[in-house]
């Protein structure tokens, strides 16, 4: 079957409620199979929000690459900086906003820009005003949530972030491992190979295997797909295990249409023959769109709430439940709960310092002893 | 008198000395020609690619890795033939360069490169006995700058490394791998490029054209800088010809044909056309800047304060002496100083010794002392001891005479 078919396939049972037919017919029919219709068009109505963050060095086709993602033009007025200019460039962040729809359903797109990441001749520590600023929107939503009036919550959360190697290297450089480790445990990282088109497919398989060796090596968690439920089809399963290998996506953005074998498409032209933004063939695309709009974007959404924003604000407690033992005033507005468990750090701690007196102990009752022995 | 006007003879025929380019040439052929190239750029730029198809010849080489803490320049020689020239190329890769995540420093390893060859050749021309025709040449002719395809215009880093560099060496700036810029693209970013460069005052190497006979076509590859190059070893069949490609799904890219990449015309200007002209400006032009600067910075002038012209060699022995001299105080100096401390310390070493000898008698005394007086005890202790036996033997024989009295006895 044709892998964009099988796509497509993916993406109906995805939206389609699964109604068990034959058992309607035994039983007397209650009602509540149309849950799943009913919350469709309730969050329909509601409209959707996603929030997608961009990082990588200047001129690796990140905004054509949004671009031609989002079939749209978010970077129109944009003033790129010289080469002078950019010798002690600090990174910005930018965030630009669109509403757009489809079929009836309303997403409200939030693409944020790092102009200026690894720029510099001196980077270090250039990813920290990007920690900075996701930090900053899990404290704000911590925030509203403990609010008193919930009603209208903005979620600025950062959701996914599209990190782009260049392709020119031998793998990752130290810069990459650097921003990729400082971010992995508070955003889901999507690592690309961007501007595929000066690589041969040996060449984008080589890389790819050594990223991913290198990413093994380095200890860094980028945002895994979630495994199959073991009742899908073979097909599906292969379709899913074959996105899975072939991470990380090597793709080619556009922002120009060009004419091939009698359509008009996105693509770039050459000299010696016209890349196709979505031909499977020629670059990893469609992959990625598919996998970050059409299957996945619930669920980089759902990991951020649940994994990474939860991760964010234990720790955000616990050090203020530290603080304020410390402190011992309480000043705070957010109610606090008692940790029904203790840490596993302090615990380890404790049993420690346990240990260490009962040593101490042992070693007095020892010289007591002997004091005495001489004593007599 | 020295200065009368030349006049112009003509001939009455056929000297001959319209040879002499030939002789030149005959020599230069057996002498054998001598090139440096520097690459910088980088790791995966394709800057070892480039080399292997520039001189169609596999150079060994490794992959470099992206993680070297600094940068180091690795040169490597080989010998070349080609009919029956000689070439003795040396080619110095520039590893670790653009990797490290603090690159303030990164240029520091080429400059110095670039440096020590030029001081390599000053020591051997002050020589006194010297051997200039026999000398291996490692001076740097051409520095090729790898720059990368964004498409947007130089990294911060191209544009300061490239400042260091364009008063010590020919650069010749171009664009890597290539073959990821449209046609449009590409003619924006050259533009870009060569625009940075001048509004930076980055002086970049101009084909010369003073000599007639290259002076169109080395005008007219000015304007083509920088040049996109793509390279590759690997051959493809393109229609009934095997040539040297990059085959991708979409097409493949010939590095021979101008219409896909400036190759041709790196190769025709770098090693065709120009090769002499560089290895003359970096003789007459950048040697002779380091040479200046390094004697000015010795204290050489050129005239005296009596404006009569300095003969280098007495000012340089004069140097030299100044110099042996100035090294002889200071050894002096050191060893007076060793001297004064290795007295110090015996001085020190003999006080503590003199202390811990008193201690000892010290403590013998005490030793003695208590000694003493536990002999004292001793004997005190013995005669109780033998008052209290002869106590004991009165009393036991007073006992065999008066069985009843139990009470001295309970007191052994």
């Amino acid at each position: 079957m044709d892998a964009i078919m099988l796509q497509e396939k993916l993406v109906e049972r995805l939206l389609c409620p699964r109604v068990r037919t034959a058992r309607q017919k035994e039983k007397q029919y209650v009602g509540f199979a149309t849950l799943p219709n009913q919350v469709h068009r309730k969050s329909v109505k509601k409209g959707f929000d996603f929030t997608l963050m961009v990082a990588g060095e200047s001129g690796m086709g990140k905004s054509t690459l949004v671009n031609s993602l989002f079939l749209t033009d978010l970077y129109k007025d944009r003033k790129l900086l010289n080469a002078e200019e950019r010798i002690n460039q600090t990174v910005e962040i930018i965030k630009h906003t669109v509403d757009i729809e489809e079929k009836g359903v309303k997403l409200k797109l939030t693409i944020v820009d790092t102009p200026g990441f690894g720029d510099a001749v001196n980077n270090n520590e250039c990813w920290k005003p990007i920690t900075d600023y996701i930090d900053q929107q899990f404290e704000q939503y911590f925030r509203d949530e403990s609010g008193l009036n919930r009603k209208n919550i903005q979620d600025n959360r950062v959701h996914c972030c599209l990190y782009f190697i260049p392709p020119f290297g031998h793998g990752l450089r130290p810069v990459d491992v650097e921003f990729m480790k400082a971010l992995h445990e508070k955003v889901n990282i999507i690592p690309l190979i961007a501007k595929a088109d000066c690589l041969t497919p040996n060449e984008i398989k080589k890389l790819k295997d050594r990223i991913r060796e290198e990413i093994d090596k380095f200890g860094i968690k980028v945002y895994q797909f979630p495994e199959c439920d073991s009742d899908e089809d073979e097909e599906f399963k292969q379709l899913d295990k074959e996105l899975k290998e072939c991470t990380p996506f090597a793709v080619i953005g556009s922002n120009t249409v060009v004419e091939a074998r009698g359509q008009r498409v996105r693509g770039r032209l050459y000299p010696w023959g016209i890349v196709e933004v979505e031909n499977q063939s020629h670059c990893d695309f469609v992959k990625l769109r598919n996998m970050l709009i059409r299957s996945h974007m619930h669920d980089l959404k759902d990991v951020t709430c649940d994994v990474h924003y939860e991760n964010y604000r234990a720790q955000c407690i616990q050090e203020m439940t530290s603080k304020l033992a410390q402190d011992n005033r309480m000043e705070s507005p957010i109610p606090i709960l008692p940790l029904s468990t203790p840490d596993v750090d302090t615990e380890k701690l404790i049993k420690m310092k346990d240990e260490e007196l009962k040593r101490m102990q042992e070693m007095l009752n020892k010289m007591q002893q002997q004091m005495h022995d001489k004593e007599q | 008198n020295l200065n009368e006007e030349k006049r112009n003879l003509s001939l009455g025929g056929h000297v001959g000395f319209d040879s002499l380019p030939d002789q030149l040439v005959s020599k230069s052929v057996t002498q054998g020609f001598c090139f440096n190239i520097l690459c910088v750029g980088e790791t995966g730029i394709g800057k070892s690619t480039l080399m292997n198809t520039l001189f169609n010849t596999m150079f060994e080489n490794e992959e470099a890795s992206h993680y070297q803490n600094g940068v180091y320049l690795r040169p490597r020689t080989y010998d070349l033939q080609e009919s029956n020239v000689h070439l003795k190329l040396t080619i110095v890769d520039t590893v670790g360069f653009g990797d490290q995540i603090n690159k303030e420093d990164s240029y520091k390893p080429i400059v110095d490169y670039i440096d020590t060859q030029f001081e390599n050749y000053l020591q051997e021309e002050l020589k006194i006995k010297r051997s200039l025709f026999n000398y291996h040449d490692t001076r740097i002719h051409i520095c090729l700058y790898f720059i990368a395809p964004t498409g947007h215009s130089l990294k911060s880093l191209d544009l300061v490394t490239m400042k260091k560099l364009d008063s010590k060496v020919n650069i010749i700036p171009i664009i890597a791998k290539a073959d990821t810029i449209s046609k449009s693209e590409l003619h924006k970013f050259k533009i870009k490029i060569m625009s940075e460069l001048v509004s930076n005052g980055v002086q970049i190497y101009q084909f010369p054209t003073d000599d007639e006979a290259v002076s169109e076509i080395n005008a007219s590859m000015n304007a083509h800088l920088p040049f996109a190059v793509v390279g590759s070893v690997e051959e493809v069949k393109v229609g009934n010809k095997t040539v040297r490609a990059r085959q991708y799904p979409w097409g493949v890219v010939q590095v021979e044909n101008e219409s896909h990449c400036d190759f041709v015309k790196l190769r025709e200007m770098l090693i065709r056309v120009n090769m002499e002209d560089l290895r003359e400006q970096t003789h007459a032009r950048h040697y002779e800047l380091y040479r200046r600067c390094k004697l000015e910075e010795m204290g050489f002038k050129d005239t005296d304060p009596d404006s009569q012209p300095f003969s280098l060699q007495e000012t340089y022995e004069a140097k030299r002496k100044e110099f042996l001299g100035d090294l002889q105080r200071k050894e002096e100096e050191m060893r007076q100083m060793f001297v004064n401390k290795v007295k110090e310390t015996e001085a020190e070493l003999k006080e503590k010794e003199r202390e811990l000898h008193d201690k000892f008698e010290q403590l013998k005394r005490m030793h003695q002392e208590e000694k003493r007086k536990v002999e004292e005890k001793r004997r005190d202790l013995e005669e109780e001891m033998n008052t209290f036996n002869r106590k004991k033997v009165a009393a036991e024989t007073l006992s065999l005479s008066q069985p009843l009295k139990k009470d001295k006895d309970k007191k052994k």
